[in-house]
């Protein structure tokens, strides 16, 4: 898929109004439609809910989308939402490309609907220009330890560590004093229950 | 407590502490340091024949030094494991040896002075991180005369004094005289809600802890009266608004107002104390035979750590909310996860808390880590570093700056190559930032992707602009911890996001000032939060190349700019961003036509027209 031409379809979210309050987000799509390699371009109102997935999918489909671009939050948050959204549309997951126009744009700019609507077509403009460029990745798989170490032997130590060994896990539990018990074990009653603490 | 001790299937490994972790989630490596214990445990019967001769009395940390210990001493009763302790620092068996008296008598032959410390080696999955919190030290708060009265009390004191297990046998006595006190007051916010002592944030818990304890009082000695000063009473919880109501029922008395000072009568040896109730709109004297501080919850302090040994925060790279505890990978949405996969939260390391909400957090903690542990495998990110072995001079540069060790050094003389090993690649893309020879490519953040960035972020009006580099973890994260705080900022700054600061390449920087950047950013995580080890200081030291460089040059090096941002701290990003946009203005036309002059005449971007082609064919080749 990398040696063709790249397709980039480019998908912004209004995110309600956290987006599209501050951002002209119909003007920062009808740049996107004039970048190069771009040949799609879908607006939504929620581009993470089920709907607006869908939208990503059916553009891969249609436009045989080889690259999307996701103009909408931090990929900080659905980063892994959107990858496995282009992975079950037959696209691999590395790439899809995210242009934080919210926690970075919108959101700090809200007094300036120009300069952010600049900004964000900027961003836009640079993760096309990223997305033109990907590669796509495959993951490896590592097997894993299946053991556990608590360091803290209080009560969240040691109910944590009651968890996983109870749910079969080997566990390792650090304590740095000569007992377990943390703090908990001095106090003479808890509330609400005002029962023993130990 | 005595079900950890004896689950088969957890080792519980006391008078222990985290030295190193390696590795990644799936697969980390600790290292743990068990102090000797000089009592072997298994053999141990807790007889105590061993402290009735022990010559040595310290104050008692468990009864919170208002009784006296011995040297080897039962931690406390219902210590697990069930063993008596011997506290080698304040122990005569050690250099030189001046005594031996429980080696004598202990029947069992448990104790010996000759074990060492052991270092071991643990492989695991995933880890928990419970290291708690400490209760706030009260001295600061000099007008309540904690460090001179004796009967002004730590909630922690108190509830010694409470218990039955405590230095008095549950026998609540002030302890100037020994005798109960007839009339007790409590202090709310001792160390917490203030700006200008202790920390700012609520501590959570102390409200009801107080109620609790006038409740305690009230069971023991029903006459007592009792006086709890109050800014206001949070009882926000399941079952919290019943029990502040029982304890108003109780008679307690409520009185809204701080005391600005406490003195002792000296005549009467009463506690006076001086309060403006700010309900009645009057100043009341109160006298009192003992007065608790309820004191709040402050984060462990990172030079906790003993033997000035790391801090479990900075083996970790945890970092810290404004707070000082630290920082979960979201607040709602990950709120037990640590930015580092495969490491979680549970108890107060993460907030102050109660048992209950730690207990809650401890299981959601577990189930996090007993997901991964469950899933039997875990995929890594493809972010990691490839050798394009035509381009290799086979020099060690890569090798030497790896904080992983994941790069097999190369051998010029034998004709190998270096080797990088996958597994261990963290992604950083520092080697792929300081290759001379660009035969490394870091994958999903090659050269040719973010130059595609720079060049699309400064096709148009490049002078309103400013190129900023920002780490995944750290300043990208910061950045939008500004943003879910709806700081405001100017709008001049462009973000191009690399897992590391590391990753930025001289390269990178010359790139955008030749394109005509009028300033750049380089960001990236505070030494000690570096999610790589140190990669951080070779950001630093190249930064620091450029600078040299760029006077050279006849380029004004405060032109670039190099800022270390956090992920909590969302208020320095926003003022680093109205700072930049300030010194943008400094920056002409005219300078930056100028350097773009000169950088032509270098070569230290790639020339225009020969943009750097992504690597397709290495991709398809690395091993699955």
């Amino acid at each position: 898929m990398s040696d063709e031409s790249p397709r980039i379809g480019v998908f912004v979210c209004e995110c309600g109004h956290n987006i599209a309050g501050t951002v002209d987000t119909a003007e920062v799509a009808r740049f996107a439609a004039g970048l190069p390699d771009v040949v799609a371009v879908v607006e939504n109102r929620y581009t993470c809910a089920d709907p607006g997935q869908q939208e990503i999918q059916k553009a891969i489909a249609e436009h045989k989308l080889n690259r999307v671009v996701i103009a909408s939050c931090t990929p900080k948050i659905h980063e892994p939402t959107f990858r496995h959204c282009v992975a079950e549309a037959g696209l691999n997951p590395y790439l899809m490309e995210m242009a934080n126009v919210r926690e970075h744009c919108s959101w700090v700019h809200m007094k300036d609907r120009a300069a952010a609507t600049a900004k964000a077509k900027d961003l836009v403009a640079s993760a096309v220009g990223r997305a033109a460029r990907l590669v796509a990745q495959d993951e490896k798989t590592f097997p894993v330890t299946d053991a556990a170490l608590v360091i803290g032997g209080g009560v969240a130590g040691i109910q944590a560590a009651l968890e996983l060994a109870d749910g079969g896990h080997q566990v390792y539990l650090i304590e740095r004093g000569p007992s377990i018990g943390g703090i908990m074990s001095a106090l003479d009653k808890t509330f609400p229950t005002m029962d023993c603490s130990i | 407590m005595m079900d950890a001790g004896r689950h088969p299937r957890i080792e519980l490994l006391v008078n222990s502490e985290v030295e190193d972790v390696t590795g990644f989630v799936g697969n980390y490596r600790a290292t743990v340091r068990r102090r000797a214990s000089y009592v072997d445990a298994s053999e141990c019967t807790s007889c105590g024949d061993c402290a009735d001769v022990c010559p040595v009395v310290v104050p008692d940390e468990y009864q919170q030094g208002l009784s006296s210990r011995r040297a080897i001493h039962l931690p406390f009763p219902q210590a697990v494991p069930s063993s008596y302790y011997l506290d080698a620092a304040s122990c005569l068996g050690f250099n030189p040896i001046a005594c031996g008296k429980c080696l004598e008598v202990c029947d069992k032959k448990c104790i010996d002075f000759d074990v060492t410390d052991e270092l071991l080696d643990l492989e695991v999955g995933t880890i928990v991180v419970a290291t708690g919190m400490e209760p706030y030290d009260p001295r600061p708060y000099d007008e309540y005369g904690y460090a001179r009265f004796d009967d002004v009390v730590t909630s922690m004191e108190f509830e010694r004094l409470i218990c039955a297990g405590g230095p008095s046998a549950g026998e609540l006595v002030r302890p100037s005289d020994g005798k109960v006190p007839q009339r007790v007051g409590f202090i709310q916010c001792v160390g917490s809600r203030s700006t200008t002592r202790g920390v700012p944030y609520c501590s959570n818990i102390c409200c009801m802890n107080t109620v609790k304890q006038t409740l305690q009082i009230a069971e023991h000695y029903p006459a007592a009266r009792q006086t709890v000063f109050y800014i206001d009473i949070r009882a926000f919880g399941k079952g919290f608004e019943d029990l502040y109501r029982r304890s108003r029922e109780e008679g307690v008395d409520y009185v809204r107002g701080l005391p600005g000072s406490v003195v002792r009568d000296p005549e009467t040896g009463e506690l006076v104390v001086q309060v403006e109730n700010t309900l009645a709109g009057r100043r009341e004297e109160h006298r009192l035979d003992m007065l608790v501080l309820s004191v709040g919850l402050v984060p462990r302090k990172l030079e906790g750590a003993t033997n000035g040994r790391r801090h479990i925060d900075e083996i970790l790279s945890l970092s810290h909310t404004s707070d000082g505890f630290v920082m979960e990978s979201h607040p709602k949405l990950k709120p037990v996860d640590a930015p580092t996969r495969g490491v979680y939260f549970a108890g107060c390391v993460e907030a102050p808390k109660d048992v209950k909400d730690s207990v809650t957090q401890a299981g959601a903690a577990a189930v996090r880590a007993a997901n991964v542990l469950g899933a039997g495998q875990v995929r890594i990110e493809a972010i990691t570093a490839l050798l394009v072995p035509d381009l290799c001079a086979r020099c060690k540069i890569c090798a030497d700056v790896c904080p992983f060790n994941a790069i097999v050094q190369a051998d010029k003389k034998a004709g190998l190559d270096p080797e990088f090993i996958e597994a261990a690649c963290a992604g950083c893309g520092t080697c792929a930032a300081e290759c001379p020879f660009d035969a490394i490519v870091m994958r999903h953040f090659e050269d040719a992707q973010i130059e595609a960035q720079i060049d699309a972020i400064l096709a148009t009006d490049p002078l309103e602009k400013i190129v900023a580099f920002a780490c995944n973890w750290c300043s990208y994260a910061g950045g939008d911890n500004a943003g879910t705080s709806r700081l405001q900022y100017p709008p001049a700054i462009r973000l191009i996001r690399t897992m590391c600061s590391g990753r930025v390449d001289q390269r990178f920087i010359w790139h955008a000032f030749e394109r005509g950047a009028p300033l750049v950013l380089v960001s990236g995580c505070h030494f000690a939060d570096c999610h790589y080890i140190d990669a951080v200081t070779w950001t630093q030291r190249r930064v620091e190349k450029v600078w040299t460089k760029m006077e050279k040059l006849g380029i004004r090096p405060e032109r670039l700019q190099l800022e270390w941002i956090s992920a909590a701290e969302g208020q320095k990003f926003a003022r680093v961003m109205r700072e930049l946009d300030a010194m943008l203005r400094g920056v002409s036309a005219e300078e930056v036509a100028e350097t773009v002059r000169i950088l032509e005449k270098q070569k230290l971007s790639r020339p225009k027209g020969v943009a750097a082609k992504p690597e397709p064919a290495l991709a398809a080749a690395a091993p699955a």
